[in-house]
């Protein structure tokens, strides 16, 4: 039903090509995310999904239909945009109802699809509001609300939730994630933030310069990144990254270490360091660490951890949980 | 300011201002005075409020001179270019404001430099053109001169205010099915009402008060006030009670609109240039 | 937001105006051209011919074009000063702190909006009127002779009508730039020592330099077509001593019929038009970020 498949997508803007041949397959029903640092072509993709862009060469099909040439309205796909892009000129009511009205719907149809939604989205007491009296929250529900009543094939997020503040954001993934497992649609959702990515996916989708450095669901890409870039976008803190020497004892160009796979110890380790910066934040410490002869670590301990700024600590990687990288930055398997 | 200004400097200031306003407002203040005046008051020493008060002057220069006809003409040339100018502006400046290419700048800039051409230098052909088409002392004619005399300031100010619409409304618009024409009708016209409604004052205050095409095309038939007025000049003109009425009624609606209109005059007439 | 399908919608929709404009423009451009290398009067319509560039000799060297071209250039030149100068110092006394600024604003902005022959003929006869006008009552009141202004200096009276006209545009216009001045920038130069005079001289100036700019530009375009003024109160005269190119080009076309001749005066006011217009944007060019 909400299948998505893109073959041999590229995208260029007068001369330059932002993205290169891409290929990529999302199921009905999944929750598929864009990550990838700005400028990467994530929202230029979803756009092109969307329809609100024109592909420069291949096909994208929703569901085996080939979709390429058709605009937007005719995609049955409904955005939410990252500014929420409601109406403003419209009440809640109204804005909910847009898309209803345009498929032609009865007054009385329209009337009680956009009654469930809001009542869904717990919109029943701004409905007859305009979005200028709303908070940034109920605007964004209001903006879901209006892509849902269409019951399109897929949701396309653009950076919902980058306009929120930090608390906010937290609630509102729970809502969409939650959204997620009671419509069972396919979501197809941006952002440059991989904690979003991480808690939200089915699939993560990594983007580098326009291209798919790695696919795969948030434990394989922590466990399994097939390059450096993937290895150090995923997790947070992010992966401690290796050069020279210590890595070659390894066997490797460059070796990656997450900070909760180092084990820390003040009677030494593989490596030795001063303490720098200890966060203590009670459910874990992170030490920022000027080990020998490498450079600067971040180490993550459970729970709280003794140590202080100018403490001579020593770290010690787990080998079954390191990452060994050659010199062109793809993962050594085995 | 943050320092205190003292009332004293506040007062002299005021009076400055207030002087150097009423002066420059004084001509306007006169004329719609002395049109309450009998004529040989009107002559005499000018009198500022102790007068004998009366209104034949109005009724003379409706009674005695067509001056309802031209009012008409005025107010339809006015309103219909104004009408004319914004359907053939509305989705030029849409396409401007929200698909723009490399060449739209230029093209701008073009626009608007054809109302820099001057006028005489197309004058002939198109009295020429008007008198071998029938269009010489016609409403049409005129309405269609005013069009395009305007037309660039009116795709021009309706091209800034359109480009203060988020982009993003309207591609919401598209993915919630809206046609074009459903894009247009029921989210960015809404949107838009303000801006479109202060080009829609801007151009009728331009068009009323239009002094060279009005008076070249015109003659008795569809002359405007601007040039009927223009037919005071001669002995006419002495009559100063009358021509004091009929400047006024020629004036008041474009005077009171143009109160209201600072703003958009500031953005349309310079282009944009100074905000 | 473009995809081939929204640009070319796109073209569709601008081609309208950019077709009518481009008829507006070329084609009567075009016939002017024509004409003005023809023989043609409209009084003697069998009368016709290619005449190459007799007329323009015919027209350049009359003398009431180059009188008309000094007083195009003395018109727009004095206007201009006026109305900058004058627009400057009403602006900087609006900016005061005054009571009742919006009405004072609504007072000065009037004439802007009045039509130019009533206000040309509100001035001729009810102020500039020798003899009853109201200048000149206030002259023989303190015991002046009235005097004549448009027999004794025709064009300087349309000069004064036409700037009372405009005045309001530049001081609305650089009023607006001057509210936009950062007030602290002021209070620092004054912290500094500057002087008032030194105080707009380095920094008030500067930044209306723009507004300055925009105010000289637009209203040259406008200035260099005056006409109703001149058509209502002298006429041109007397004889060319208040005819600018516009008007004389009217006088050839319109009152003398003669097509061939206004055609080329037509191509010379265009022309001339230009020639200021590039002058202009060199000279002043660089205070503009177009």
């Amino acid at each position: 039903m909400g299948s998505i498949t893109l073959k041999g997508v590229t995208k260029r803007f007068d001369d330059v090509e932002v993205i290169p041949p891409l290929d990529l397959s999302i199921e009905d029903g999944e929750f598929v995310v864009f990550v990838g640092p700005s400028g990467c072509g994530k929202s230029t993709l979803l756009r092109l999904i969307a329809g609100l862009e024109d592909v420069s060469g291949g096909h994208i099909e929703l569901d085996g239909r080939d979709v390429t040439e058709l605009p937007p309205s005719k995609r049955g796909l409904a955005m939410v945009f990252q500014s929420y892009a409601l109406y403003p000129h419209m009440t809640v009511r109204k804005n909910i109802g847009f898309p209803l009205k345009m498929a032609g719907l009865e007054q009385s149809a329209i009337d009680a699809k956009v009654e469930a939604a809001a009542k869904v989205l717990n919109l029943g007491d701004y409905i007859e509001r305009r979005p200028g009296q709303l908070s940034g929250g109920q605007r964004q529900r209001v903006a879901i609300g209006r892509a849902i009543v269409r019951e399109p094939s897929s949701f396309l997020f653009d950076e919902p939730l980058s306009n929120l503040d930090a608390a906010l954001r937290g609630t509102m993934r729970l809502e969409i994630s939650e959204l997620h497992n009671t419509l069972k649609t396919t979501m197809v959702y941006v952002t440059h933030d991989q904690v979003e990515a991480m808690t939200m996916a089915d699939k993560i989708v990594v983007l580098n310069k326009g291209n798919i450095e790695q696919v795969g669901s948030p434990l394989e890409l922590y466990k399994n990144p097939v390059s450096l870039f993937v290895a150090g976008f995923i997790g947070s803190p992010a992966m401690n990254m290796v050069t020279g020497e210590p890595a070659a004892r390894h066997g490797a160009h460059t070796i990656g270490v997450r900070p909760e796979h180092l084990r820390l110890s003040t009677e030494g380790g593989e490596w030795s360091g001063t303490v720098g910066v200890a966060e203590h934040l009670g459910s874990d410490t992170f030490l920022h660490v000027e080990v020998d002869g490498i450079g600067t670590m971040t180490a993550r301990a459970d729970g709280e951890f003794p140590a202080r700024h100018g403490d001579r600590i020593g770290l010690t990687p787990d080998t079954a949980r390191l990452h060994r990288f050659d010199a062109a930055g793809a993962a050594m398997t085995a | 300011m943050a320092r205190n200004v003292t009332t004293g400097q506040k007062a002299f200031w005021t009076v400055c201002a207030w002087t150097v306003g009423i002066a420059i407002f004084f001509p306007i203040f006169w004329t719609v005075l002395t049109s309450f005046k009998t004529e040989a008051e009107a002559v005499r020493a000018p009198a500022l409020f102790d007068f004998d008060w009366t209104l034949e002057n109005y009724s003379t220069v409706f009674d005695r001179s067509p001056y309802a006809r031209h009012f008409l003409n005025s107010v339809v040339i006015a309103v219909g270019s104004t009408i004319v100018a914004l359907i053939i502006a509305v989705p030029a400046a849409w396409a401007m404001a929200f698909s723009p290419t490399k060449r739209t700048r230029g093209l701008l800039m073009w626009m608007l430099s054809t109302k820099m051409l001057p006028p005489v230098g197309v004058l002939i052909p198109i009295y020429l053109l008007f008198r071998d088409t029938g269009l010489l002392d016609t409403r049409t004619g005129l309405v269609i001169v005013m069009t395009l005399v305007n037309l660039p300031i009116v795709i021009w100010m309706l091209f800034t205010y359109f480009r203060e619409i988020p982009g993003e409304i309207l591609e919401a618009a598209r993915m919630d099915g809206a046609s074009l024409k459903s894009e247009i009708l029921y989210v960015l016209t809404p949107m838009a009402l303000p801006g479109i409604a202060s080009t829609m004052l801007l151009n009728v205050i331009l068009a009323w008060n239009e002094a060279f095409w009005t008076l070249t095309l015109t003659a008795a038939n569809a002359a405007p006030l601007t040039a009927f007025i223009a037919s005071y000049s001669s002995p006419e003109g002495l009559f100063y009670a009358k021509l004091s009425a009929a400047s006024t009624m020629a004036i008041a609606p474009v005077l009171i609109l143009g109160w209201f209109s600072q703003k958009q005059l500031v953005r349309g007439l310079t282009f944009g240039a100074v905000k | 937001m473009a995809t081939n399908h929204s640009r070319s919608i796109a073209k569709l929709m601008v081609s309208p105006s950019v077709l009518l404009l481009l008829a507006w423009m070329i084609v009567p451009l075009a016939m002017t051209l024509y004409f003005s290398l023809q023989r043609y009067n409209l009084l003697y319509p069998t009368q016709q011919g290619f005449v190459g560039f007799e007329n323009y000799a015919y027209f350049l060297s009359a003398p009431s074009f180059w009188e008309s071209l000094f007083n195009t250039l003395f018109l727009v030149g004095g206007v201009l000063f006026v109305t900058v100068v004058g627009g400057i110092l009403l602006s900087l006394l609006l900016d005061r702190p005054i009571w009742g600024q919006g009405v004072v604003r609504i007072l000065v902005i009037a004439p802007f909006f009045v039509m130019p022959t009533v206000s040309a003929l509100v001035w001729k006869n009810m102020f500039m009127n020798p003899v009853n006008g109201l200048f000149s009552y206030a002259a023989k009141a303190v015991g002046l002779a009235p005097f004549d202004f448009f027999g004794a200096a025709p064009l300087l009276s349309i000069i004064f009508i036409v700037s009372w006209q405009w005045l309001p545009f530049a001081t609305l216009i650089l009023f607006t730039a001057i509210q936009s001045l950062d007030g602290e920038q002021v209070e620092a130069a004054e912290m500094d020592g500057a002087s008032a005079l030194s105080r707009f001289r380095y920094i008030v100036l500067p930044h209306l330099a723009r507004a300055i700019t925009v105010v000289i530009l637009i209203q040259t375009i406008f200035l260099l077509a005056v006409f109703a003024e001149i058509l209502v109160t002298t006429g041109g005269g007397p004889g060319s001593a208040s005819t600018n190119l516009t008007f004389l080009v009217y006088k050839e076309s319109l009152l003398s019929f003669d097509v061939g001749t206004g055609s080329a005066g037509g191509i010379v006011a265009v022309v001339l038009a230009n020639i200021v217009a590039i002058f202009l944007m060199r000279a002043v060019g660089k205070n503009l970020d177009l």
